[in-house]
Parts: C-alpha cells; sequence; structure tokens
C-alpha cells in the first residue's frame, strides 16, 4: 500500500479554495482589531478619571449599603410602592401598545415585499432607525420636558423607543412571508387590504405576538428606571427614597422590580411556548 | 361514531380574537381611569412641544471642549467594561455551562448572570454611584456587570450547544483540561463569542451616554444637567454627538464583524 | 508480561443491567485485532474503558504496569496519550485546519501555557506534516477540517492518534460512517501501519468480511462477553450465529 494510493481526488475542487483558512490580509486585519482593543483599552485606563482608592473601598461600601438596606421596609409596599409599581406596569403596557400603531405603517412601509419604491422603504427605514438610536431615557427627558412630569411621558417614552424595534423585526417577519400563497390571493382579484389581511397577517401572525410579547418583557424593565427623570411609575419612589436616604424602602423597591421582572418573564415564556 | 361537519366560514373572526379585543378594550379603559393622562394635557403639551422645537435649534456647540471630554469619557467606560466584562464572560460562561462544569459550580453562576441581568443598568448604576461615588468608575463597574449578564449568558448556552464528541477526541489525546477547553471547546464557539462581543460592545456604547444621568459619568450627566436648566440648544448639540458616536459605533462593529467573518 | 492485560472487566451504566461481564484480553502482538459483535454489545464501552473515557465498574486493565481503571489526574493523562483513538464519526475539530487537528495529538505531551500559546516544537510540527504526507493529505494542511470528505477526514483522524506516539490505537467503528472502498482503503492503512510501526492496534468493527481479510487475531463479543478469541480462519458460522445471532444474514 502507497501513501499515493490513498489520494483521491479533491471532491471539489472549485469549492476549496473558499476554504483557505485565512488569507494574509485577514490575518492582519484581526490581529489590527486586536492590537487596537488592546491599545485603546491601555489608553483608556490610562487616561480615565477615576480614583483607584475608591475602587478598593467598593466592596466594603456595598457591604455598607446592603447593611443599610435591611431589614427592608415591608411596610411602604402597600402605601406607596404598590400603586407605583401598577403605574410602571401600565407605561409598559401602553406604551408598547401604542408603540405597535405607530409601527405598523412604518413595518409596511419598510417592507420591499408589500412596498416596492425604494424611496418609501429608506422613508420608514429612517424613522425605525432614529426611534432605536435614542435610549428610552432620553426620550423620557424629552417628553417630561414637553408634557411634564408624570406617566403621559413615560408611555410616549417608552412607545417611541420600542417603535424602531417593533417595527424593524415585524417588517423582516413580513419579508420572510411565503410569497407564493400572496400571489395566489392577489390572483382572485383581491384588493390590497385584503391581500395584507388573508395573506400576509395570517403568515405573520405567530412572529407578530412573539415580537410584542419580547417587547414588552423589555419594557417592563425600562419602564422602572423612567421615573428617575420624572416619568413616573417606580423609579419616582425609588429616587425620592435614595435622595431621602431611607435604605430600607430601596430595597423594598428593588425586590419589588426584581420580583416583578422575574414574574413578566416567567408569564412570557409560558405564553410564547402555548404560541408556538 | 359520526363524523362532524364543521362548516362555518373559516375566515370568521374565532372567539378568542373577540375576546382578545374586549379585554384590550377593557384594559384600555381602566388603565386610562386610573392615570393621570388626559386629553387636554397632551393638547397642552403639543403646544409646549412646538415651542421647544423651537428653542432645541439651532445647536449650541459653543461649549465644545465640555461635550468633547465628556465624549471621551463615555468612550473609556464602554472601552473599559467592554473589555472587562468580556474577559470576565469567558470564564464565568464557561462555569455556567452545565455539559462542562458540575452543578454545584453551574448553578451559582447561573443564579450570578441571572442577577446581573434582571436589574436595568441604570438600577445598577445607582447602587455603583452609591458605593464608589460619582464619576466614570461607577459607570464602568455597571456595565461591566451588564456585559457578564448578556455575554456570560450566550456564551454559557453556546458551549452547551457543542458537539461533545470533538471534546471527547481531544481528551482521548491526553490533553489536560485547559488544553480541552483550548483545543476542543474554544474553537467550536469562538465565531459566535465574537459576534456576542461585539453586540455588547456596541451596546456599552450607547448605554455608556446613559448611565450619566444618575452620575456614573460620560455624556448622560452633562444631557441630564442641560435638560434641567432648560439650556435646550445645548441638548442638541449634545444628542447629535450620541447620534454621531452611535452610527460610529455601529460601523466599526460591522467592519470588525465582517474582519471576523 | 503483556502490553495490555485486561482482567474481570465488568461495567454497568445503570446497575444490575451490566454492558460488559467479566471481560479478559491480552493484547501482546502488534496488527490488527477485530472486535466483532452487533450492535449495543459493548464494543464500543470496551475501547472506552481501556483509555478511561468511561470509568468501568470494576476489574482492572494493565497497560506499563499501571491500572488505568484505577488512576487518575495527571498520571491518567500519561496513559492516555500514550493511547492513540480513532472514532467512528472522525471527531475532528471542525473549526481547526487539518495540521492544527493533527498537532492537537501533542496535547498530551504539553503544558496548558503553551498550548495556550500554540507553541509546538519544530519537530511536532515537522512530524505532523511527515504525517500528513504518509495518510496522502499534504495538500490539505491547511484546509479546515470541515471541508474534507469522510475517508480523507478518517484519516487526518488516523494521523492525528499516530501523533502521539502511541502504544496501542483503539479504533471504534473506523469505517463504518464510510462508503465501501473508502472503507477498505481506511482498514489497509490501518493494516499497514499497525506491521510497520509494530503497534497493536484493537478495531471495532461489525462487517465480519472486511474483519476477516485485515484482522490477524477476532474477538468475537455478544451480550457483553467475549465468546470467541483467536485466529480469523478459526471463525465458523457457529461462532457467527452465537455472536449475532440468526442465521438468514449469513447466506
Amino acid at each position: 500500500m502507497k501513501a499515493d494510493a490513498l489520494m483521491t481526488p479533491v471532491s471539489n475542487p472549485a469549492e476549496s479554495p473558499k476554504w483557505q483558512r485565512f488569507t494574509l490580509g485577514q490575518r492582519s486585519a484581526r490581529y489590527m482589531v486586536y492590537l487596537i482593543i488592546v491599545m485603546s483599552f491601555f489608553a483608556s485606563l490610562r487616561t480615565v478619571e477615576i480614583i483607584p482608592e475608591f475602587l478598593l473601598d467598593a466592596p466594603e461600601q456595598l457591604a455598607d449599603m446592603f447593611r443599610r438596606m435591611w431589614p427592608m421596609d415591608f411596610a411602604a409596599y402597600p402605601t406607596t410602592i404598590h400603586g407605583a409599581m401598577l403605574d410602571t406596569l401600565h407605561i409598559a403596557t401602553l406604551g408598547t401598545l401604542l408603540s405597535l400603531i405607530l409601527a405598523m405603517p412604518l413595518a409596511l412601509m419598510n417592507a420591499n415585499n408589500i412596498v416596492k419604491s425604494s424611496w418609501v422603504n429608506w422613508i420608514a427605514k429612517f424613522f425605525l432607525v432614529a426611534s432605536r438610536s435614542v435610549n428610552s431615557l432620553i426620550w423620557a427627558l424629552l417628553f417630561v420636558a414637553i408634557f411634564g412630569p408624570g406617566v403621559l411621558a413615560g408611555v410616549l417614552a417608552v412607545a417611541l423607543r420600542s417603535v424602531g424595534f417593533v417595527g424593524k423585526l415585524f417588517s423582516e417577519a413580513l419579508e420572510e412571508v411565503n410569497m407564493g400563497s400572496v400571489e395566489a390571493i392577489r390572483a382572485t382579484g383581491a384588493s390590497f387590504a385584503s391581500v395584507l389581511i388573508k395573506a400576509y397577517w395570517p403568515q405573520a401572525k405567530p412572529a407578530f405576538f412573539s415580537i410584542l410579547l419580547f417587547r414588552w418583557d423589555i419594557n417592563v424593565r425600562e419602564s422602572a428606571v423612567l421615573g428617575l427623570v420624572g416619568a413616573g411609575g417606580i423609579g419616582v419612589v425609588l429616587n425620592d427614597a435614595m435622595n431621602l436616604f431611607q435604605w430600607p424602602k430601596v430595597a423594598m423597591v428593588l425586590t419589588t422590580i426584581f420580583v416583578v421582572v422575574l414574574l413578566i418573564e416567567f408569564i412570557v415564556v409560558q405564553v410564547r411556548k402555548r404560541l408556538m | 361514531m359520526a363524523t362532524i361537519v364543521d362548516r362555518q366560514n373559516p375566515f370568521k373572526t374565532s372567539l378568542s380574537t373577540k375576546f382578545l379585543w374586549l379585554g384590550l378594550f377593557v384594559y384600555l379603559a381602566y388603565a386610562f381611569s386610573t392615570l393621570d393622562i388626559g386629553w387636554e394635557r397632551f393638547m397642552l403639551g403639543l403646544d409646549q412641544g412646538g415651542r421647544l422645537i423651537d428653542r432645541l435649534f439651532p445647536p449650541n456647540f459653543t461649549r465644545w471642549e465640555l461635550l468633547l471630554s465628556d465624549l471621551i469619557e463615555s468612550l473609556q467606560i464602554a472601552i473599559i467594561a467592554s473589555v472587562a466584562g468580556i474577559l470576565i464572560s469567558l470564564f464565568v460562561g464557561l462555569m455556567a455551562a452545565r455539559n462542562m462544569m458540575p452543578n454545584v459550580i453551574s448553578i451559582p453562576v447561573r443564579v450570578f448572570i441571572a442577577l446581573c441581568r434582571t436589574f436595568h443598568p441604570v438600577i445598577i448604576a445607582i447602587l455603583f454611584v452609591k458605593a464608589v461615588g460619582f464619576g466614570a468608575l461607577a459607570g464602568i463597574l455597571t456595565l461591566t456587570v451588564a456585559s457578564i449578564g448578556f455575554v456570560a449568558k450566550l456564551f454559557a448556552e453556546a458551549i452547551e450547544e457543542i458537539s461533545f464528541k470533538q471534546v471527547e477526541a481531544i481528551r482521548a489525546t491526553g490533553a489536560g483540561f485547559i488544553s480541552t477547553i483550548l483545543f476542543g471547546v474554544i474553537p467550536q464557539v469562538f465565531s459566535r463569542f465574537i459576534g456576542f462581543s461585539i453586540y455588547q460592545l456596541d451596546s456599552n456604547l450607547r448605554n455608556s451616554t446613559m448611565v450619566g444621568i444618575v452620575g456614573a459619568g460620560g455624556l448622560g450627566g452633562t444631557l441630564f444637567s442641560a435638560f434641567q436648566r432648560f439650556d435646550y440648544d445645548f441638548v442638541t448639540a449634545i444628542l447629535l454627538a450620541i447620534i454621531a458616536l452611535i452610527l460610529v459605533g455601529e460601523a466599526l462593529s460591522n467592519l470588525v464583524r465582517r474582519i471576523f467573518q | 508480561m503483556s502490553r495490555l492485560e485486561i482482567r474481570d472487566l465488568n461495567h454497568a451504566y445503570v446497575s444490575n443491567k451490566p454492558i460488559l461481564k467479566n471481560i479478559n484480553i491480552d493484547i501482546n502482538e502488534a496488527g490488527v485485532i477485530a472486535i466483532i459483535g452487533p450492535s449495543g454489545t459493548g464494543k464500543s464501552t470496551l475501547l472506552r474503558c481501556i483509555n478511561r473515557l468511561i470509568q468501568p465498574t470494576d476489574g482492572s486493565i494493565i497497560f506499563k504496569n499501571k491500572d488505568v481503571a484505577k488512576i487518575k489526574g495527571k498520571s491518567l493523562r500519561e496513559v492516555r496519550r500514550q493511547i492513540g483513538m480513532v472514532f467512528q464519526e472522525y471527531n475532528l475539530v471542525e473549526r481547526l485546519s487539518v495540521l492544527e487537528n493533527v498537532l492537537t495529538g501533542r496535547l498530551g505531551y504539553m503544558s496548558a501555557w503553551s498550548a495556550w500559546r500554540r507553541n509546538f516544537t519544530d519537530k511536532d510540527i515537522q512530524r505532523a506534516f511527515e504525517l500528513l504526507e504518509f495518510v496522502g493529505l499534504s495538500d490539505f494542511a491547511m484546509q479546515r477540517a470541515d471541508s474534507l470528505s469522510g475517508g480523507q477526514r478518517q484519516r487526518v483522524g488516523i494521523a492525528r492518534a499516530l501523533m502521539q506516539e502511541p502504544a496501542i490505537l483503539l479504533a471504534d467503528e473506523p469505517t463504518s460512517s464510510l462508503d465501501p472502498k473508502t472503507s477498505v482503503e481506511i482498514m489497509e492503512l490501518l493494516t499497514q501501519l499497525a506491521q510497520d510501526k509494530g503497534i497493536p492496534t484493537l478495531v471495532n468493527i461489525h462487517d465480519v468480511n472486511l474483519a476477516k481479510r485485515y484482522a490477524q487475531r477476532m474477538i468475537g463479543m455478544s451480550g457483553g462477553e467475549v465468546v470467541y478469541d483467536g485466529k480469523p480462519d478459526g471463525i465458523t458460522d457457529t461462532h457467527l450465529k452465537t455472536i449475532y445471532g440468526g442465521e438468514s444474514w449469513l447466506q
């Protein structure tokens, strides 16, 4: 048995060059990325204004903070926290619903298998990207400036922030629709609206509810902090308690948020399981 | 058994859909009754909004030095927190993978990751500001924790999905635990890990402009005080700087993603 | 003193459901030793006990004056690196290059620190290239392992095992995922190196004809027990009936 007898022809010569692991260019590009990351890391570390003693002190300070938090102020739950937490849930839910109303037309305009004009696609894309680029806290700051502190600003902040997310994902779901059945319905002479409702919607429906639930889950977390800039909900209570150094109450608020977030996540996972 | 022929109109709205709509309206009625959201307030706000927009423009860049130093601080926070968070996530993620570690290690580590994830970065930032004082350090610690919550979780899941046969083959060569990880596990998950890391770097960049709102350094603090002082033309300048930072970050992460594909 | 002595080896994944029952085997000679038997009879388990990928329930495996069944940690790794293993599904690290896969055969000889820096010695790299040439894959050294065909991958698997400079080679169904022509090539390769390099090679195989053609000794297993151990030409239809049960497949 000779070694050359073992040589079987390369199964697919046209394909094999693709697997040349890395070219020199790729390799050096990777090393450049590593180098830049390491350099910018050390440059940042050298120039950033931090006081190392504070870092060393951090564990003790944290421990001290947690000590002051215990025992939690359970009495504050029924008086202030419960209502504020419900407000937060309302902000998240109403914000998500409002974002749907705004996101739907944008998603339709963005899906290139529904609206063929690339002009319209780009306009929709611009609004979707703008919405996602601005953090919900910054949206909240803007709306507090416009509508004054309160729940309304929170709802609008959540809604405007979610539009980009919901709109982008939903238009992707629409673009994945099987066009065969769409054409079949169109061939019956159905109007544009009927095609949307009878051809696109049934196929995109599971994705739609899944996206909605996913965003709602995120929004509950986000709306819990909007109160820090005055946009209503549990964050207001947290902010007040902290400014007054009421640590046991802070602990109670944080625990409430923790439990609610876990609960919402559990519900979302369960509902999604049923939907799928 | 007789077959029941059900010839309902298939397009008729089903009972559950009707209930969904009904539930939605009941909820809306209830929510609006408890919340302090009124139509006149909204209209008043629109009026106010018009005036606000007038005051937002033109953006005021006269305090560009402050803006630039804040921008750099945000960048520093994002870079340090990303590198630290991603490096820690490598180990934490490995320890959380149920197919590599016994339960005594993986369960506590998973709880730790869940804790990092559950709280919004802003809440974590508040706690760190109380612990280490105002400034960039609190921001760095916050985003490090947030990075662990995201990257370590996904990394652990990626490790749990690997082919264990390849690991077994490396083990059979007599390789030690660390060598087995290096040659049997890491090659299988490396590209996904890079993907998560780039995503997190991008997300840290966004969040580094926000943690300042609660005093954890970066652009957010200046933005918040500009809002409080009704310094709206400076607000616009800061917002433009943030958007520029995010766009540049997004372009860079797309570039890195292409390099590592 | 044999090179490998398996004494009273028992293994059960679930207690009271033994998969290996009192296995006694001595391996002394170089060359291919085929282990035949139906699926689920414990052939794979037996091989995996020898290099302790599976911890046997009891019994002993004496290799180089050590009982492999009892050792752990560093001494276990030192034993493992002297036992090469070839797998049914090749088990290459798919995202590493062919050359890197072969080099992983040296990991048992390196510190974790050297492994991290990929600090293989020049001698090792030289040897890896030679082995690739031996198995006929020199041109593929820099390609990723997942771009190869099944037969090519198996040859990389063999090169990786040889890289360990093994005193003994275990091959777990090395041909079961391959077409007949490639199977023959792989068996020829294993036979050639078992003889040329003087390595005892235990091959699990369920193709009796292929086994008869290449093995100089055959071990028949059935129900977790060794029911035949001897020359290939000594194996009769009666033996095969005890091993595999039934007889219609013999015609």
